[in-house]
């Protein structure tokens, strides 16, 4: 059995996954509810001047009968009274001593009331503090969430703010909603933030109602951009995850990763590319807490097959082999097989080639199962056929190397070699 | 031992003939099926249509709630598309070569999605088809049997009149009376033909026979061309001794009853045998357990292998309790005051393969008494010869011969479906009446010039 447990800055929690800041951990009912079925930690949903909400609030897109692929929500931070808050923490922190206990926290623009409700919320006992800067609707209009992880130098102007109070650890929460989420990193991190996590939800649409012809959410005949999560970001998440576990300054710190986490192997994908801890939210929003489960039981697994003992021996072990475009092999080349005792004739893997790649696939035409096999010389390796195909290991990408030797793009331009003639 | 009518209570017909097939409950319950469909590209299913209605295309329609559209997808390359969906044997045509079948998966319930589509447009009445304004052509159409209705619903769409000469009181053909009725009810087969109808520009003319009401000299002097879609007639004889008894009765005519009169009108032995193993003997046999015989056989001269049924079908007789025999051929009817009391059958063992391929049955020698108080004969149908032959029409003991543009040797008259086939699925026939429209629309076209 491998270790789960994790240690972020000296906030232990007995397995990496945390719930994300959200309704989920809105109140102690929720909170111990999550603990119960064995969550290793929270950040407590965004505290600040207490904020009413609208009804309705969510909307998702559905993919081909699968639903919530993602999700889309417009509810501030929480609405519930400051104290009633404060008082639910302390004594969830009581319950569960072993579990991480962290604060999202998005005061007014002003050091004093940044400094009063540092001061509120480490009396509870909370373990740590994660400021919102990255909320992407409604707080940004009265210059908070969004608005302050935006702008870089009031980002640190405001973890300047904080770190003059905080006693225990701080993680800046990076918005998505930026061409890139390195320079309010760095001025975080500049400005003394002890740790990052990112991403939050990206501004989106979610959709447009046919019928009445306002998109999601409906309120009352309107709808606002709302902040878009769940599985379909995760690849947006992770690549911002991997600039900031790349970057020289913010690769200092640790990083808690968020968006679209849904089972053990996103979480190791997010671990491998820099994250110490994971943060869960849509995928409980979904399915409730019993998700943890399998979570720590397949994580357990995956570590124990590659040897891994403790989460610390594979974080951020894929980052370097993220590179430049430019250093790339160009004399590796790869072309599609396909297996004719697999293939099940349903010409997927042709129309995709013939329409919109490389023609590279021949169509023997049979009644009814056509017969379907690979142009060798016109293949270029680009994997459509894999992708599409709806049988594992049907298709197959064989190595066939152009040359034995490593050339990139640099050096391919140096010696004058060809470029392609049609 | 006896043949009675009204053997059971209302609920219990209503129960024994409800529909085998019940359609999805719901729009989600459509749209887990229709989202496992891989939208194979040049799709095995279409292929293996006979009517080669684009299947994955309807089925994505129904996936973007493109519902009207996934109907007219379907009817569009099969106006009855409806009532194939019940009636087809999709497990050795779309069904059977769906890709899924590789991965030992099941198919996509191609025709329950057909279902799902082809019936909320009879129900609701869809005008998804308009006709082009009128050519100023008529085209008679004998029969408003699926090929007959096929062929009139292309033509009439480029705006050719038709007057359909139908020698029953309601249209449908096969599908309305030779069909068991737990597959189609008689009010479907009713709604599909004014479905079919509400286009425009199709008279049904009822109660017309050719040759009693109606002859083809007239109607090739009254129209520009005539299509024959008359399908084929009563159940082969058995050629056997006793084959005149009370109680030996013809499979079509046994369904038609049904379908006609009603169940509790419809007498059925206590002890039944069906000879012949095809879609026909099974729904006579399944029909007659469900009408409340206490033991129906099915007796066949070939073995399993052999068999014009699908599986589908066969277990469909197996699970109503029908007993099978099978290299048993019927060799006499043995009967007492004129009525039938056993059935005599050699039995057989296969041979050398014949015409069709299949392996003959020859007699061992050896025979098998049933005590039967009725004997259904379902091994094949002839065809209407005698009308063929009187009107000078070339053809193959009865089946009418046509050349590869549907025509027969008569100029102008086409033909199509089962009284060419001899007997085929209605979606041949559907197909089979495509073609005859396609054909009859070049001739209109040539004969103009």
């Amino acid at each position: 059995m491998a270790d789960l447990s994790t240690n972020f800055l000296g906030i232990k929690s007995p397995n990496p996954y945390w719930l994300a800041s959200a309704p989920p951990t809105d109140k102690k009912y929720n909170v111990l509810r999550a603990f119960e079925a064995g969550w290793g930690g929270v950040v407590w949903k965004t505290l600040g001047s207490q904020v009413k909400n609208v009804s309705s609030r969510y909307s998702a897109v559905d993919f081909n009968g699968t639903k919530m692929m993602g999700f889309n929500n417009i509810e501030l931070i929480s609405d519930r009274p400051l104290d009633i808050n404060l008082r639910e923490i302390a004594e969830c922190v009581r319950l569960f001593p072993d579990r991480a206990m962290v604060v999202s926290l998005m005061a007014d623009n002003s050091r004093e009331k940044w400094h009063e409700l540092i001061a509120q919320v480490e009396d509870t006992g909370a373990h740590g503090l994660e400021l919102n800067f990255g909320c992407p609707h409604g707080m940004t209009e009265r210059g908070m969430g969004a608005a302050v992880g935006q702008d870089p130098e009031i980002a640190k102007m405001v973890v300047e703010w904080v770190m003059e109070k905080a006693t225990i650890p701080v993680i800046t929460k990076l918005t998505p909603n930026v061409h890139s989420v390195v320079p309010t990193g760095h001025a975080s991190v500049e400005g003394g933030t002890n740790a990052l996590s990112l991403i939050n939800t990206i501004q989106s649409v979610t959709g447009v109602d046919l019928d009445t012809f306002v998109p999601n959410p409906y309120v009352a005949g309107k709808s606002v951009y709302g902040g878009y999560c769940g599985p379909a970001v995760k690849p947006v998440a992770l690549k911002m995850l991997t600039t900031i576990a790349q970057d020289p300054v913010t690769s200092q710190v640790p990083i808690s990763g968020i968006g679209g986490v849904s089972t053990w192997k996103d979480a190791a994908e997010f671990m491998l590319l820099g994250a110490t801890s994971v943060q869960v939210c849509t995928a409980v929003m979904k399915h409730g807490f019993r998700i943890i489960e399998d979570m720590c039981d397949g994580l357990n697994n995956w570590m124990d097959e590659k040897g891994f003992k403790t989460i610390y021996d594979f974080i951020g072990k894929s980052v370097p082999t993220i590179t430049h475009w430019e250093d790339l092999d160009i004399n590796y080349h790869i072309v599609a097989n396909i297996n004719q005792d697999k293939c099940i004739h349903c010409g997927l893997c042709y129309i995709a080639c013939e329409d919109t790649s490389h023609q590279a696939i021949n169509l023997t035409y049979g009644k009814p199962f056509n017969t379907y096999s690979i142009k060798e010389e016109e293949c270029v390796g680009c994997n459509l056929c894999k992708l599409v195909c709806p049988v594992d290991d049907c298709i197959t990408m064989v190595e066939q190397r152009k040359g034995d030797e490593y050339l990139n793009w640099k050096e391919f331009q140096r010696r004058g070699l060809p470029l392609n003639d049609h | 031992m006896a043949i009675l009518n009204n053997r059971l209570t209302a609920e219990q017909y209503e129960q024994n003939f409800s529909d085998i097939h019940p359609p999805f409950e719901n729009r989600e319950a459509a749209l887990v099926e229709a989202n496992r469909c891989l939208f194979c590209y040049d799709a095995p299913c279409t292929k293996s249509c006979p009517t080669s209605i684009n299947i994955p295309k309807f089925i994505k329609q129904i996936t973007t709630d493109n519902v009207k559209g996934s109907a007219y997808t379907i009817f569009d390359a099969n106006i009855m598309g409806g009532g194939c969906s019940k009636v087809c044997p999709v497990e050795k045509l779309c069904e059977g070569s769906c890709v899924y079948n590789f991965l030992e998966e099941p198919p996509i319930p191609i025709a329950k999605l057909q279902r799902f589509s082809t019936e909320k447009a009879i129900e609701q009445k869809w005008p998804l088809f308009q006709r082009k304004p009128s050519v100023g052509k008529k085209v008679a159409v004998i029969g408003a049997g699926p090929a007959g209705l096929s062929c009139a619903h292309v033509l009439s769409r480029e705006g050719v009149d038709v007057t359909i000469y139908e020698k029953e009181k309601k249209g449908g053909g096969l599908m309305t009376y030779g069909i068991a009725a737990y597959k189609v009810t008689p009010q479907f087969c009713e709604d599909e033909v004014n479905f079919i109808t509400s286009l425009g520009g199709i008279d049904i003319k009822y109660d017309q026979e050719l040759g009693r009401n109606v002859t083809l000299a007239e109607l090739q002097t009254n129209y520009n061309a005539v299509y024959l879609g008359i399908g084929v007639g009563v159940a082969r004889h058995l050629e056997i001794p006793g084959e005149e008894l009370a109680g030996v009765e013809d499979a079509i005519r046994f369904i038609y009853d049904i379908r006609e009169k009603g169940y509790p009108s419809v007498p059925v032995g206590d002890k039944v045998a069906v000879i012949g193993l095809g879609m026909t003997a099974i729904d006579a046999a399944t029909q007659a357990k469900r009408l409340g015989a206490k033991e129906v056989t099915i007796v066949y001269r070939r073995t399993q292998a052999e068999m014009p049924s699908t599986e589908v079908e066969l277990n469909l007789a197996k699970l109503d309790g029908c007993h099978l025999i099978w290299l048993a051929s019927p060799k006499e009817i043995i009967g007492e005051n004129g009525r039938v009391t056993q059935l005599i059958c050699n039995v057989m063992e296969l041979g050398v393969p014949d015409t069709s391929g299949r392996r003959s049955p020859v007699e061992t020698g050896e025979t098998i008494t049933l005590a039967v108080d009725m004997v259904i004969k379902a091994a094949g149908q002839i065809p209407y010869e005698e009308l063929v032959s009187s009107n000078q029409l070339t053809n193959w003991n009865g089946k009418l011969a046509i050349d590869g543009n549907c025509a027969t040797n008569i100029p102008g008259v086409f033909a199509g479906g089962d009284c060419v086939n001899g007997g085929k699925e209605v979606v041949d026939a559907v197909q089979a009446g495509k073609d005859g429209a396609k054909a009859i629309l070049s001739f209109l076209v040539k004969s103009e010039k």
